[in-house]
């Protein structure tokens, strides 16, 4: 585990730039990253805020840190991660459909045209339905897939979602160098 | 006669005679990590998450024998190491998807994968496609989380006397089945009442209607972690906690 110290190493004094995303989630881990509360002032005397939901940066440029909730079911999203793995030193999936796909991951097991069909056209109460055609709407991809599929991950955030307390931990002890642990009560996949 | 003792990285457990490592250790309170292992069945060996390093070699603790003065290996990082992976294998190989599964918070694969501290499956996922049987009106089976321990086989052979489930097939497309022309638990003699209704480790055979009963942070695991439960005890005696 050398990036953490590698990152207290690296940016003594700087403020290390912080990207943040929700891919194929519900926006639950990035409502549990407010849970630190009062504890987000801390935290941005330490960090600065790069592309995320809080800044509404657009893309991601070079930073110390990327975390991404949600998994991968878009052509867009693999596009994010991508840009998320080129641009950040230290990449962290947080939450289940980061790590095992979850909730979305749920239709892995049924044909994803059969699904559409359904949502859209045959579903009980739909008339006149149609399946989204635009140009601007990603292609879903047919499964569902975990963020660590795709490309390296180097730390995984586990629950559903975590607690603020689980993510305070996790990110202080890596902005202090140490190796990132989540012991009993906070290490839960629920 | 003097009594017999292995040596659990470095504690000496006494043991009777035909005893295994694994029930040597549950009577003197020591963590295995183990999943097919159950105190009341005949051990049978196939989970392989008890490994533990005996006078050198990898052996399953839950049915090698105790001999006088071995030298066990139990709780060290290159044991948890691989007892990490083959949680990592077994979580890949089925839908595991704790947030919705009635099972959370009481499941030992789950606690097992907290005490192991392994934040990631790692593999990539099979998503299997395995459906559901509810045809029976009082248990549900979700084969979705089957870890193919086959305690429920063996509950239901020898303590219920009704040969219920099996498994079937070989390699990966190894499965478990219920036993009856149409292959659904409706039409077998199962019953709430059985031994095999509880003794499922994960989240495969659930009684309906009692889902979610007990809220988070009250469950079997939320209260203490899965080896405490076994050593708490002990280390509290000692006063070493
Ligand atoms: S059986 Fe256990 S590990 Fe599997 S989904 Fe349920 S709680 Fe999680
Ligand atoms: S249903 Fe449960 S008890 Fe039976 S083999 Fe599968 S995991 Fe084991
Ligand atoms: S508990 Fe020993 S092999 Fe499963």
């Amino acid at each position: 585990m050398s990036s953490s110290s590698e990152m207290s190493a690296l940016a003594p004094n700087r403020k290390l730039r912080f990207a943040t995303t929700s891919l194929a989630g519900c926006f639950g881990c990035h409502m549990s990253l407010l849970d630190i509360d009062e504890r987000l002032f801390d935290l941005l005397e330490r960090v600065e805020f790069d592309r995320s939901p809080l800044t509404d940066i657009k893309h991601c440029g070079p930073c110390d840190i990327g975390l991404i909730e949600g998994g991968i079911c878009n052509a867009e999203n693999i596009h994010v991660l991508r840009e998320f793995r080129s641009n950040c030193k230290v990449l962290i999936a947080i939450g289940a459909c980061a790590i095992n796909g979850g909730l979305p991951a749920q239709r892995n097991h049924l044909d994803l045209g059969q699904c559409l069909q359904e949502v859209y056209l045959t579903g009980p109460g739909i008339v006149g339905g149609q399946v989204p055609n635009d140009l601007e709407l990603p292609l879903p991809l047919d499964k569902v897939h975990p963020l660590h599929e795709i490309v390296r991950i180097d730390y995984f955030i586990p629950g559903c979602p975590p607690s603020g307390d689980a993510i305070w931990k996790f990110l202080t002890d890596l902005l202090d160098g140490r190796t990132p642990r989540l012991g009993h009560p906070l290490l839960h996949f629920d | 006669m003097r009594a017999q003792y292995i040596l659990v990285d470095g504690l000496p457990i006494p043991f009777e005679e035909g005893q295994t490592i694994m029930q040597a250790a549950m009577v003197a309170e020591v963590f295995i990590p183990h999943l097919c292992h159950h105190p009341e069945f005949k051990p049978q060996g196939s989970c392989k998450l008890c490994t533990v390093k005996a006078n050198g070699r990898y052996v399953s603790a839950c049915t090698m024998p105790a001999k006088d003065g071995m030298e066990v290996e139990n709780n060290s990082p290159d044991l948890n190491d691989k007892r990490r992976t083959m949680l990592q294998m077994l979580f890949v190989e089925g839908n595991h998807f704790c947030p919705s599964c009635e099972q959370s918070g009481n499941c030992r694969l789950q606690a097992l994968a907290y005490e192991l501290e392994m934040l990631t499956p790692h593999f990539n996922q099979f998503y299997p496609d395995r459906p559901l049987d509810a045809s029976h009106p009082e248990v549900l089976l979700d084969f979705n989380r089957c870890i193919l321990c086959e305690l429920c086989v063996r509950a239901s052979r020898d303590v219920d006397g009704k040969n219920v489930f099996a498994l079937s097939g070989r390699g990966i497309g190894k499965h478990l089945i219920v036993n009856a022309e149409s292959g659904r638990l409706a039409d077998t003699a199962f019953s709430l009442a059985d031994k095999a209704a509880h003794v499922c480790p994960v989240g495969v055979i659930l009684e309906k209607r009692r889902g979610f009963a007990i809220p988070i942070g009250r469950r079997r695991y939320d209260l203490e972690p899965i080896g405490m439960q076994v050593e708490g005890q002990a280390r509290r005696r000692s006063g070493e906690l």
